[in-house]
């Protein structure tokens, strides 16, 4: 159990040195910002629609970290010293996806509140998009760790990992929208329900693909 | 105590032996029946009451649906057979699908938007099922791009199988959610394939299915035994080099 | 965690072939090592040093035979395995936490090495030889019984070759295994040393 925990921290650590923590976060706000040069600053535009900005720009900030998550521990053999040590990968990925959760997940969620400040959000929708978040990034930070796995050492590995990545993410993001639209219906159970069972099942991906990657 | 042992690799030339002349076979009749199926249902089907001759388009955008959908799941079989028996000509056959698996996905998109174009005026609405597909036509162009990216580190990449089954996972649930969304955001517009089909074309729409599948499989085949092709000379390269 | 009392190191490879990509690069591999053994893995670059140590590592699958090993294992290869923003001293605990290792091992092992000097200084600061030093300091720290070390003499000074010297025999004498790969032999007395030659080619 120390030996996981000592893991979980390498992820955040290093997430924190190397910039990987503020870089997603950024990128998040700057999509927001973007948005409204398009549409104009009209309140009542921006109040409809930001909420879907918010959710693309957040599923866009998921394929930054993919580059640094596990090419560079392959390299440096971080990943062998694992495996040696009896570690199974998907124990590995779980670790992973939990150092994201705290490096990348909880972060953006902050930003998040800025985000819809700066997008002019009612802030009678700001609660259900935080819950909406909250229930998607934990299953987005799994997706990224398996896209890592996948794309890593492959050359075109970011443009590669945004192809594989889009298609699996729009039921979070239908969902996700959902839940802001005039009649959300069970649109937060359904996004509750799919997160849940990526996140669950994004170990064992993750894993399978570590396995798969090494050659 | 650890162990490991490891079985011996598989030889691929009993499958060769039984494609080279299965192949034509698949491929004359597939042709045949394709064509028969199409000329039957274009010329000796009653002309529909509300879409017109339009709808005779069925006889190739359902078989290519099917395709499309099928693919993947022949993608997602063969990978799981790489991955758990290590059967080396699991992963060819996967990769071989991939390419006629996203071809009839853009053949289902085409005639879907033809089909379309008279009834909803556009050529492209944002239909359920039309939605679903395009979203499986990119998914089909990831796998691609990623064995193909992969393949430069070995002959049959597992990476790319991994991503196969994480496909098959997910394409029910894109399917549903697309729907679900189709429903929130319906103005009571005509779905394709919505009215019921005429006894009259169940029959060449099956046939033309039976058509197409056997093309499919002479195309699998086809791709599967060029790609053993190209195995066997990289390897004789690759000692070439080595020695 | 520590396997010292329980049943003694060993390493059999019996009969192993590996085929890598479209390669034969090992071929009818047989050694055994014994509880106390230091063995020479020698040969020409790409005759399968480094693969036969990732083998018996359990870091690559053998396509045919069998390999057991008693005893856990500790590599140092070409992959550091260190944070390269992290001091010397943080990144071997990371791996002492990893292996239940105490803050004592880990400092024993900089000493061993003579790496005190350099324990508050950043990993990405070191030199190849240092490097080297750091890597064999973390195999130190582990406790392993077997060890498995790459070209470990590649890059450090004649002082250093001693101390490594020292090591592999002190490790040797309490019942470790140490395999050395180095295409160049190692100035201790070897038990034996292993030949691995090329695999014909008729794959």
């Amino acid at each position: 159990m120390k030996a996981f925990a000592a893991l979980v921290a390498r992820e955040v650590r290093v997430a924190w040195t190397g910039g990987g923590l503020w870089l997603p976060v950024i990128f998040y706000l700057a999509v927001a910002t973007l948005f409204p040069f398009v549409t104009g600053p009209d309140k009542a535009l921006l109040a409809r629609t930001g909420g879907g900005i918010l959710w693309i720009a957040a599923l866009l900030a998921t394929l930054l970290p993919i580059e640094r998550l596990i090419l560079p521990d392959r390299q440096a053999g971080i990943l062998d010293q694992l495996a040696m040590r009896g570690w199974s990968d998907e124990l590995v990925a779980t670790a992973k996806i939990i150092g994201q959760i705290f490096a990348f997940a909880l972060p953006l969620l902050l930003a998040t509140v800025v985000g819809s400040a700066l997008i002019g959000l009612p802030e009678a929708q700001l609660g259900t998009l935080l819950l909406g978040l909250a229930l998607a990034l934990p299953a987005l930070s799994g997706l990224s760790v398996t896209i890592a796995a996948l794309t890593a050492g492959l050359s075109g590995a970011s443009a590669l990992g945004g192809l594989l990545l889009v298609p699996i993410t729009i039921p979070l993001l239908i969902f996700g929208a959902g839940t802001l639209s005039e009649n959300p219906g069970n649109a937060m159970q359904l996004l509750a329900a799919t997160a849940l069972a990526i996140t669950a099942l994004s170990p064992f991906a993750a894993g399978a693909a570590l396995r798969a990657g090494r050659t | 105590m650890r162990r490991r042992v490891m079985h011996r690799f598989a030889n691929p030339a009993r499958f060769l032996r039984i494609a080279k002349p299965l192949t034509p076979w698949l491929l004359w009749l597939g042709i045949a029946l394709t064509l028969g199926a199409c000329l039957w249902g274009v010329f000796f089907t009653p002309t529909e009451r509300l879409m017109g001759d339009t709808v005779k388009i069925i006889f190739v955008h359902v078989p290519a649906a099917w395709l499309g959908m099928g693919g993947w799941t022949g993608i997602a079989i063969a990978s799981i057979v790489q991955l758990v028996w290590r059967h080396p000509l699991a992963g060819v056959s996967a990769r071989a699908i991939a390419v006629p698996g996203a071809t009839f996905a853009a053949i289902c998109l085409i005639t879907g938007s033809i089909w379309g174009r008279p009834t909803w005026g556009t050529w492209w609405v944002w239909d359920g099922r039309l939605t679903s597909m395009l979203v499986l036509f990119f998914l089909y162009l990831g796998y691609i791009a990623l064995s193909n990216a992969s393949s430069e580190k070995g002959d049959t990449s597992r990476v790319a199988a991994v991503f196969g089954i994480i496909g098959a996972v997910n394409i029910p649930i894109i399917n549903r959610s697309v729907i679900w969304w189709e429903s929130q955001h319906q103005k009571a517009s005509i779905t394709l394939g919505g009215s019921s089909i005429d006894q009259a074309y169940l029959v060449p729409l099956f046939v033309s299915v039976a058509g197409f599948s056997l093309l499919f499989g002479a195309l699998v085949l086809m791709r599967m035994r060029t790609a053993l092709a190209e195995m066997r000379i990289e390897a004789r390269m690759r000692r070439m080099a080595d020695y | 965690m520590s396997s010292r009392q329980a049943p003694l190191p060993s390493i059999s490879v019996d009969n192993v072939a590996v085929i890598r990509g479209n390669r034969l690069v090992l071929r009818g591999l047989t050694v055994t090592a014994r509880s106390g053994d230091i063995i020479w893995v020698r040969g020409a670059n790409g005759c399968g040093k480094s693969t036969l140590l990732r083998l018996i590592a359990g870091l690559l699958h053998a396509t045919a035979g069998s390999i057991q090993t008693e005893g856990r294992i500790a590599l140092a290869d070409e992959n550091l395995a260190l944070d390269a923003n992290l001091t010397v001293a943080k990144a071997l605990m990371f791996w002492a936490d990893m292996d239940g290792a105490s803050a004592d091992a880990r400092s024993a092992a900089l000493a061993d090495m003579d790496l005190q000097g350099l324990a508050q200084v950043p990993v990405r600061f070191l030199s190849t030889g240092q490097r080297k030093r750091a890597s064999i300091a973390r195999v130190l720290t582990s406790k392993a019984d077997i060890w498995l070390l790459d070209e470990p003499y590649n890059g450090l000074d004649s002082a250093s070759c001693a101390r490594l010297d020292q090591a592999i025999t002190a490790h040797a004498a309490t019942g470790g295994i140490v395999l050395v790969a180095a295409h160049q032999p190692p100035s201790i007395n070897v038990a034996h040393s292993l030949i691995l030659d090329r695999p014909e080619a008729d794959a």
